[in-house]
This record gives structure tokens, sequence and C-alpha cells, in this order.
């Protein structure tokens, strides 16, 4: 069999996402952003909600994220997307307004937005990208940071006694009544990314359908901030972060 | 019986050779060129073994990049010469 005997649009099995652009990732190789950025747009299209979607994207990595993804975008403050999140949805209700996250935007300079955001229970879906470091400025130690583990500002490994232990946040958001799904998932394996699409598919849903607030944490690889190849980074995560942040549903009204 | 063959198309340029999509493949299909690299500097991804391939997609759904289209077609084994 040569190429052109099979491939075609009634063979088709995967291709780049429709809403994504042709702009090159600024991402690291192998980081799992871009695959969650696919996910995100193949989720919309599916939905049929370009047109009705504006996502809020975070300070961190992700900053860049309205240059890859083709719908309405706002960039927020460190930490405030769902603060502003919150406006934009109060002001537009029958648009699909989601946050998309680091650790060290939602869970550290920005815990105070994302506790009250989902304690009021807005109708809004967080994507919550956990990779233990903070990426964007150099491998720092995040307050997700699991506890032995070496960054930059604790290069003798995080101590439980001195900076405290790895802050479980969607664990705690799930407490809130205001949130109505708060989920962990990973994307290291194509079986993992098929599920957190479906989670994220939920999560727009519960959005548009005022169910509340809906947290989707994806356990992620950070493989220039961890010192690893993308392969090994993975498989560090698989095998020490999974053991921390478990995988699965935490609540799912 | 019904056999399923795949095509991996490689958007060469793109791709940042981060290895991903070879350690996710269940048929050893793909591999990252050894001496080759693209105007960025990787080694790009090629399908070292082309006629093993099984459209699975795995590849493409943990491309990090969207570098990779996927194909599959179910083949009759009588078609088989």
């Amino acid at each position: 069999m040569d190429k052109n005997e099979l491939t075609g649009a009634e063979t088709l099995v995967y291709a780049k996402p429709r809403l994504v652009n042709d702009t090159e990732m600024h991402y690291c190789p192998g980081c799992s952003h871009g695959v969650v950025h696919h996910l995100v747009a193949e989720v919309i299209d599916e939905l049929g909600w370009a047109e009705k979607t504006i996502g809020v994207s975070p300070v961190g990595c992700a900053v860049f994220a309205h240059k890859y993804v083709d719908i309405d975008w706002q960039q927020a403050a460190h930490g405030r997307a769902p603060a502003v999140a919150t406006a934009i949805k109060r002001l537009n209700p029958d648009k699909m307004v989601f946050t998309y996250q680091g650790d060290g935007d939602l869970a550290a300079i920005g815990t105070a937005e994302t506790i009250h955001a989902a304690n009021r229970g807005e109708n809004i879906a967080i994507i919550f990208i956990n990779n233990a470091i903070y990426g964007m400025t150099g491998g720092q130690m995040a307050p997700t940071t699991l506890n032995q583990m070496v960054t930059t500002t604790c290069p003798e490994g995080r101590d439980p006694r001195i900076m405290g232990n790895p802050l479980k946040i969607v664990d705690m958001l799930a407490l809130l009544d205001g949130v109505c799904l708060a989920t962990r998932q990973s994307v290291h394996t194509a079986a993992a990314v098929k599920k957190t699409k479906r989670m994220i598919k939920l999560a727009f849903e519960n959005a548009m359908a005022n169910k509340g607030t809906s947290i989707v944490e994806v356990v992620s690889s950070c493989n220039a901030g961890w010192r690893m190849n993308p392969v090994d980074a993975n498989n560090w995560m698989a095998e020490n972060m999974l053991s921390v942040f478990p995988v699965g549903d935490l609540k799912n009204l | 019986m019904a056999k399923v063959k795949g095509y991996v198309e490689v958007n060469t340029q793109r791709c940042k050779g981060c290895n991903l999509c070879v350690v996710s493949c269940p048929a050893d299909v793909l591999e990252l060129q050894p001496r080759e690299v693209n105007d960025k500097g990787y080694h790009y991804v090629y399908m070292k073994n082309p006629d093993d391939c099984i459209g699975c997609a795995n590849c493409g759904y943990v491309c990090p990049d969207a570098v990779l289209t996927v194909y599959r077609k179910k083949i009759e084994e009588k078609e088989k010469v």
C-alpha cells in the first residue's frame, strides 16, 4: 500500500483540530500545554460553540493561548482569571466562558479568586494545568511542588516542615457547594488524553447549563523545568505525581 | 478477515522531536530521524516501519504540536496480492 491509497477524507482518523491555527506554539518540546490546547479546540469545535466561547488566559506559559486557538480570548492579570471570567459570564450569560490556568496562577497568587469564584458557583469552567512548578519563570517551587522535589528555589528538595505540603486545591474546591464538577486527569497517554477530553466537554456543557463551577485539573509534566527529557518527564509524572494527585472524579453532580 | 492499515503524515517543519509519539506507538512504527533535522534543528519523526501502522492515532493524540495526521483503512484479505 502506498501513501495515496491510504490518505483521504474518508480514511482520516486524526488531524490538527480545525480551531488551532498555524502559529507555531512557543511551548518547549513535549509540553502538556499543547495537548490540552488541542483538546480545548476540539471540544469547542465539536460543540459548535466557536462563536460563543470566551477563554480567559492566565499569566504563565499559557499566557499566549490566544495566539493558538481561534476563539475569543481575554488575558487576565496574574491569578485573576476566575474574577475576570465571572464578569464576562455575568455580562454575557449566553456565552461559554472558561479559564485556562497553571498551578502558580490558580493555586498561589490566585487562590482567593479561585476559591471565591467557585464558592459563588459562577457558571464558568476552569482548566487547571498542574505541573508542580513555575514553568515560565525558570522552575521555581510552586504550592503544588511535591515533597522532596528539587526546584531552583528548593535545591535540596521541598521540606514540608519549612515550605508546607503540596496544595491539593481541587480537593478543597470539591467541598464547595458552588462546584458541580471537580475532576483530576492527565494527558501522558492516548487513553488519558481521551478521558481528559470527555471531562473538558462535560465542564463546558455544565458552564452553559448554568450548573455551577466546573474544575478540570490536568496533571502535567514540565520537562524543561524538571530538567528531564519529555519521555522521562512523563514517566516521572506517572510514578511520582499521580500518587499525590490521583486521577479521578472528586465531584460530579 | 479485514486487516487495518494506517498511515501517519508528518508535518516535519512543525515537529519538535519530543519523542512522545514514538513511545506511544504500540506497533513500533515511528522513530526520530537519526541524522536529518528540520529548519529549527529538531530531529523530526518519520515512519520507520510504515507497513506495521494500524492507524490507531495514539501518536496524534499525544502530540503537543499537532504535527501528525493519521489515516486508517480497512483492507479485505482477498484484495491482498
